[in-house]
Order: structure tokens, then C-alpha cells, then sequence
């Protein structure tokens, strides 16, 4: 082909383009259908707003996976890391399962922040809790106040 | 690919790519890895935080507007907007690399302009957003008295709701000023002057009734780190989103000047694509983090 002519000498192997663009729209197709299914379950846990919590998690759970679906079309399709050598992806994607321990690691850390701190702050456990706060008094404006 | 020849190959002695593809490829891949990295401990941080709060708000009652539809309340309407234009502008890149294999610059051209306006289109969304929740009035309940206050770095009017009860006992310890701004968002028939005209027994009415009537909310203040976090990530996000669009059209001018077309080939515009794709990749996760979980 005329087009590997200056490609430079790294390249072994000259991959055959694509004729036809129907990878990518039937790709294009799949990243939208995950995309509304994903804005489905979160307007159906906002209509819903009284599932329990376990109900919330699973749903939530679902969204992640299929935003983790959509990455993978994306990097595999559209960025064609799919067509590369076996090793060259493994070095792309074997860093970036550090961050299953990021995330865990790091959303167990907050957590914990929380748990700790509501048993020894015990404003900081009160602060959002509403089920027996009493309206403030009414204050005496004693402050200083320009004239209107 | 030919895998058997390629099995076959000895890849790591000199004279060629280990892994078949150019320098210039494989180096914007492990660029686009550190940025993952970059982007990842922004949005886990940002989770460490919310985990360690009592308190959050919930994203459908923060992001419920809509350019032109004014008060009207549509969750996630504005932020499929623009999850759809970036996913639009990934695909015409698509396509535009598609073209550059073909080395058909018309089609190049075609695409390639096409993704830099479903960029600006998603910037623009962007700085809309971004203006409606500065300027945001919503009322809160500060220190017994009513405030107002958009969403900013260090202003967060998303608190748990307040009742009307204690609104009510807020009310009188209000400045006359806020409680025009008060009134002004509980009745919008009124003009400013009419209202500043007003005394305040008159406002805090008008203010107690529209809450009452569950037309107005008053909230506490949020937890103070949720601006900082919304506007650091979706700021570097669209610093990313910007600095793509410079890119693409110095690509797009390049290609109109025939340079891809000398040179034989358009690797070139496959690397900005690259760059591309991954700041659609990143949008996917913000979009997760922010407004659906």
C-alpha cells in the first residue's frame, strides 16, 4: 500500500485498515444504549427516593460496571488498543489495575474517617442529624446595623 | 495481524518497534496512563471525602437545570446533553482517523472539524453550567439567620433541608437586604424595587408562605469541600477538553495544508484522536462520580 511507503522502519508488520465504518457506528450504537440504560437507573433512584439502602448500592453498582463496559469499547475500539500486540496492551493495562486497591484502599480510608469520627466528635454526629433538633430561639439583634 | 509471523519475530533486538506500533504512539499511551493516574486521584480523593461525611448532597437536586427552561426541574436532562455531544465528537474522531488510514484528506477535513465543534459545544455547556451554579441564589440557614448563597470553592447551599418551622424562627434575625432576595425567589412577579420598597414583617410573610407551600427550600450548608472538589475535576477535565481543541484544529490546519498528505501518511492525527478519546473516557468517569452515584 502507497501509505506505508514513509512510515518509518519501526513498523514490521502494516496493519490493513478498515474498509467500512461499520465497527464504529455499531460501537457508537453500544455507547449510547449504556448510556441511557445508565441515566435510567439514576432518574429511577431519584423517582424511588424510597428504596433501601441495598436497593441504592445495587443500582449504583450496576452504573459503575457499565461505565467501566463504556471504557472498555472505548479503549478498545476507538482507540484501537484492541488491535495492538498482546504485550503492548498488557503494559497499558496491568498499571491500571492499581487502581482496584487505589479505590478500595482509599474508600475504606474515608469510611473509616467517618466511623472514628462520629465516635469521638460527637457534634460531628450531630451535625446532620434532624430527627429531634429544636427550631433556634429567636435571637435578640443586638448587632450594630447601618441605617436603611 | 499476522500473529504467527509475529510470533515468529525476534522483537527485541534493535532495528524496529517492540511492539509494531511508532515511538510517538506508544509514548501518548503511557502520557495518557500518568493523566488516568492524574484524573483517578482527583475523583478518589473526592470519594474519600464524601465517604467521610455524615451528609451529601443528592446530585438530582443539585444539577436540575436546563439552559431556557428556567426553574423547571430536570435531573440529568443538561449533563446527557452534554455526555452525548463529547460521546458525538469521540466518533467523528473516529472517523476522521478512519479517513487518515485511507489517506482521503477531504474526509480528514470533514470529521476533524466536526469533532472541534462538538468540543466547543461541550464547552460551552460546560461554562454554562458552571455559571448557573455560581450565581445560584438559594437560601440557607447560617448561624439562625437566612443567607444567600450560590455554590462556589467555599459557599456549599446544599445542606440538609431546614423546616418551616425553623425557617420561620430564622426569619426575623434576617438583614432587610436578604429578605429582599428572599422574596425576589419566592415570587418572581414582583420587580426588585417593589420589593425593596416593602417592609421586612411583609417579606419574611411572603417567605414563609412560599415555603410552606413547598415551593421554596432552605438548607443548611453543606459540607465545605464539594465546591472545590466539582470545580478542581471538571475544570482540569475541561482544561483537557480546551487544550484538545487546540490540537485538533492545529491538526485540521495541517491537514488543509497538504502536510499530512507530503509526509504520506496521517499518524499524526491518530495521536490527537488518542488524546481525544481520553478525555471522553475521563468525562464518562467525572459524569459517574458527580451526578449519577
Amino acid at each position: 500500500m502507497d501509505q506505508h511507503h514513509s512510515e518509518s522502519a519501526e513498523i514490521t508488520f502494516h496493519h490493513e485498515p478498515a474498509t467500512g465504518t461499520k465497527r464504529i457506528w455499531k460501537t457508537f450504537w453500544i455507547l449510547l444504549v449504556i448510556t441511557i440504560i445508565e441515566l435510567s437507573l439514576g432518574l429511577t433512584m431519584y423517582v424511588f427516593h424510597d428504596l433501601s439502602i441495598g436497593m441504592v448500592l445495587l443500582i449504583k453498582g450496576v452504573i459503575v460496571i457499565l461505565s467501566l463496559a463504556k471504557a472498555f469499547y472505548i479503549v478498545s475500539i476507538f482507540m484501537h488498543l484492541g488491535d495492538e500486540l498482546r504485550n503492548m496492551i498488557m503494559t497499558v493495562v496491568v498499571p491500571l489495575m492499581l487502581f482496584v486497591w487505589f479505590i478500595g484502599a482509599f474508600l475504606w480510608d474515608g469510611n473509616a474517617f467517618r466511623t472514628i469520627r462520629n465516635r469521638y466528635d460527637k457534634s460531628f454526629q450531630e451535625q446532620y442529624e434532624h430527627k429531634n433538633v429544636q427550631p433556634p430561639a429567636v435571637k435578640q439583634d443586638t448587632a450594630v446595623h447601618p441605617l436603611h | 495481524m499476522a500473529t504467527a509471523a509475529a510470533t515468529r519475530t525476534n522483537w527485541w533486538n534493535g532495528g524496529r518497534s517492540p511492539f509494531n506500533v511508532e515511538y510517538g504512539k506508544l509514548m501518548m499511551w503511557y502520557f495518557l496512563i500518568s493523566d488516568a493516574f492524574t484524573f483517578g486521584a482527583l475523583l478518589i480523593s473526592y470519594g474519600t471525602i464524601r465517604f467521610s461525611q455524615n451528609y451529601w448532597a443528592n446530585p438530582n437536586e443539585v444539577f436540575n437545570a436546563f439552559p431556557g427552561a428556567g426553574h423547571t426541574n430536570l435531573p440529568l436532562a443538561f449533563v446527557s446533553l452534554m455526555t452525548f455531544i463529547l460521546i458525538m465528537s469521540s466518533v467523528t474522531m473516529v472517523l476522521a482517523v478512519h479517513e487518515g488510514h485511507h489517506n482521503n484528506k477531504k474526509g480528514v477535513i470533514k470529521w476533524l472539524a466536526w469533532t472541534i465543534v462538538g468540543g466547543i459545544a461541550f464547552l460551552s455547556c460546560q461554562a454554562w453550567e458552571w455559571t448557573h451554579l455560581i450565581t445560584g441564589e438559594h437560601a440557607v440557614l447560617v448561624d439562625g439567620h437566612l443567607s444567600v448563597m450560590g455554590q462556589t470553592v467555599t459557599h456549599n447551599p446544599w445542606g440538609p433541608h431546614v423546616s418551616a418551622a425553623q425557617v420561620a424562627a430564622a426569619l426575623p434575625g434576617t438583614p432587610h437586604d436578604v429578605l429582599v432576595q428572599l422574596a425576589h425567589g419566592a415570587n418572581h412577579t414582583m420587580s426588585h424595587e417593589q420589593l425593596e420598597a416593602m417592609q421586612s414583617p411583609q417579606l419574611m410573610d411572603m417567605v414563609n408562605k412560599a415555603v410552606s407551600a413547598g415551593e421554596m427550600h432552605v438548607q443548611e450548608p453543606g459540607p465545605k469541600a464539594y465546591g472545590g472538589y466539582f470545580y478542581a475535576i471538571t475544570g482540569f477535565h475541561g482544561f483537557h477538553v480546551t487544550s484538545g481543541v487546540i490540537i485538533n484544529t492545529i491538526m485540521l490546519l495541517m491537514t488543509v495544508n497538504g502536510v499530512f498528505d507530503k509526509r504520506g501518511h496521517y499518524l499524526m492525527i491518530e495521536k490527537a484522536g488518542l488524546y481525544w478519546h481520553f478525555v471522553d473516557l475521563v468525562w464518562v468517569f467525572v459524569f459517574l462520580c458527580f451526578y449519577l452515584i
